[in-house]
């Protein structure tokens, strides 16, 4: 029963390393020659380099540093210049996004301008790299499918910027920080009564699901065929062979249907493009078309109306009047427009003896 | 019928682990198998189940069909079939369904030559799956833990359950099991692309070679894993999400009760800050 997996490479051919098909080297070159290694060599192909860099990749580079350094210059900000500090708290700190009072306009640059001039710095790098996914592919003749998958990612990063602007606050966007961006995404969720309600984001979550399950399926069946040279894929696209013919043949007759050498990668595109499609527009309709996902859900019969919960009687409801710092005139909190910012009083003084009933 | 044109030559018998000739047959395009009748058997009595349970039910609304777990007060015991039974039989059939499956993953390899990576990739997800109505259940001491069936309702539970560890994002495991699922779809998407571009080239220009994809992405990025590597590489993260989740699922309740941000305390007080 035991029997050889093709899990790793036994036996490593070593020549000279590949420079690559010749290309045109005008507005940049390739840099260095190609070295091996042995542990990758195990795993998958084992020459490193050499690598393109032209102007795009240059800029790229240059303004995602950019965008890098100040979040991290702010971060050491935040810590008082502490390197121990910065280590130690790294995972909380954050760059945070103008606060509410700004809505749209430009804030000071400690009160979220950095954070919108790294923003920018990072929507630079990630075009200038969009642009090496096309030109690389188009220097060696190639398709620009990968271009493309790349800029449907581009797009739900840009609704992460055109969201808040339809809402009309640059605070809506997502912190740059680990845990912060973490904190992000739960807000953002509750803000608008939970994101699981959002058919665009259970889309997404499908495709995400569906893209690894796509994964581990083509990526154990070419596994299974490689005996037969499976990993081949242009050859047993173009000229059809055993393993491309046992592959289809094991989803026929497990599951009635198969794709093909071609189309299993068809499958693969669509499926992983459209996570970041679909969740793009799941981001756009939030607060924009739609305020409540619950509600929505609600209304559109696919999720039921639950019960009130906590439901509070009087008396309690009595006990917690006043409670809230930001509440007017000893009331409840509200979704009206907040206060402006006062001082937080003693609550208990606060819920002292209250005047006169109600 | 149902038979592609070059696959009358695969139609022969024998691989078959259990049974022998007895159910070594093909209907239409499936392989039947011995464990095609089981498939069969605990797909078609489960589904026959849920449908009994949306029939009793208040809703045939497809969003709001929903079939729960017992009550915990039920603990790991048997519950009446309107008050979670039904939900025990489900999992009991889900369960032997999915075990069928691969099973019959693994005769079907056999019969064609191929390696097991199929049916253990696909035991990864039957694992999660166990992990989320079996294990974790049992490690806490009631069926009731384990997640309703149903569109929207198993949605609320996964809501829920994360808003019991206050906020889910900071389990460690869930980290990495998310960082894996986006991991294997950027991999997946730039594996697919690639292949496409390769096959699709520039109008007028002839199919282009697995060269053009090494140079391409040494180019691109200073490395290009290989055409099987990539699969490695492939089936390595997209296991990798699979068994995080269950991981991360699998600690929320048994080893770690409060809420998940708290856990990260250990690494404020570690001595080398000190």
């Amino acid at each position: 029963m035991l029997e050889y997996q093709n899990l790793f490479t036994r036996v490593q051919v070593r020549t000279t390393a590949d420079p690559g098909l010749p290309i045109d080297e005008t507005f940049g070159q390739r840099y260095g020659t190609g070295v091996f290694s042995y542990w990758a060599g195990k795993f998958g192909d084992s020459q490193i380099g050499p690598i393109y860099l032209g102007f795009w990749g240059i800029v790229s580079l240059l303004t995602g540093f950019i965008a890098f350094e100040i979040i991290g210059l702010n971060m050491m900000y935040q810590v008082g210049w502490s390197p121990v500090e910065f280590v130690r708290q790294l995972p909380w700190l954050a760059l945070e996004p103008p606060s509410p009072e700004y809505g749209i306009r430009i804030p000071p640059l400690m009160k979220g301008g950095w954070y919108l001039i790294a923003g920018f710095f990072l929507s630079v790098a990630v075009a200038t790299w969009w642009i090496r996914t096309y030109t690389r592919a188009r220097a060696l003749g190639m398709g620009t499918h990968l271009a493309w998958a790349f800029g449907s990612a581009i797009f739900l990063f840009s609704t992460f910027f055109f969201q808040p602007l339809l809402v009309g606050s640059f605070s809506e966007m997502v912190p740059f920080g680990l845990f912060p961006h973490l904190d992000w995404t739960a807000a953002f969720s509750i803000r608008y009564g939970n994101l699981y309600y959002n058919p665009f984001h259970a889309l997404s979550i499908a495709f995400l699901y569906g893209s690894v399950l796509l994964f581990a399926m083509h990526a154990a069946t070419i596994l299974a065929v490689s005996r037969l040279g499976g990993e081949r894929e242009i050859e047993q696209i173009t000229d059809r062979g055993t393993a491309a013919e046992r592959s289809q043949i094991f989803w026929r007759w497990t599951m009635g249907f198969n794709a093909t050498m071609e189309s299993i990668h068809r499958w693969a595109w669509w499926f992983a493009t459209l996570v970041t499609f679909t969740g793009g527009i799941g981001i756009l309709l939030t607060g924009t078309v739609v305020d409540n996902w619950y509600l929505w859900a609600v209304k559109h019969g696919v999720a039921p109306v639950y019960p009130a919960q906590n439901v509070l009687t009087q008396e309690q409801l009595e006990a917690l009047r006043g409670q809230y710092p930001s509440a007017l005139n000893r009331g409840f909190p509200t979704y009206t427009v907040p206060a402006p910012a006062t001082p937080m009083v003693d609550s208990t003084a606060a819920a002292a003896p209250a005047p006169g009933g109600m | 019928m149902a038979m592609l044109s070059f696959e009358k030559k695969y139609r022969v018998r024998g691989g078959t682990l259990v049974g022998g000739d007895l159910f070594d047959f093909w209907f239409g395009p499936f392989y039947v198998g011995f464990f095609g009748v089981t498939t069969i058997f605990f797909a078609g009595l489960g589904t026959l189940l849920i449908l009994y349970g949306a029939a009793v039910g208040p809703t045939w609304n497809i969003w709001q069909i929903n079939i729960s777990p017992p009550d915990l007060s039920y603990g790991l015991g048997v519950a009446p079939l309107a008050a979670g039974g039904l939900w025990q039989m489900i999992t009991i059939c889900a369960v032997g369904a999915f075990l069928s499956w691969a099973l019959r993953q693994a005769e079907i390899s056999r019969k064609l030559g191929m390696g097991m990576h199929i049916p253990w990739a696909y035991g990864m997800a039957v694992f999660a799956y166990v992990t989320l109505v079996v294990i974790r259940p049992v490690l806490l001491g009631a069926w009731g833990h384990g997640f309703p069936y149903g569109i929207f309702s198993h949605l609320d539970w996964v809501s829920n359950v994360g808003y019991q560890y206050l906020h889910f994002h900071y389990n460690p495991a869930h980290m990495i099991a998310v960082t894996f699922f986006f991991t294997t779809t950027l991999a997946l998407a730039m594996h697919g692309s690639l292949i496409l571009s390769v096959t699709n080239p520039k109008k007028g220009e002839p199919v282009k070679t697995s060269e053009h994809e090494n140079v391409f992405f040494r180019d691109f990025l200073g490395y290009s894993i290989g055409a099987i590597g990539i699969h490695r590489l492939g089936l390595f993260l997209a296991l990798s999400a699979g068994f995080w989740s269950a991981v991360c699922i699998v600690i929320s309740g048994p080893f770690w009760s409060k809420g998940w941000p708290e856990w990260w305390g250990w690494w404020l007080n570690l001595p080398i800050w000190r």
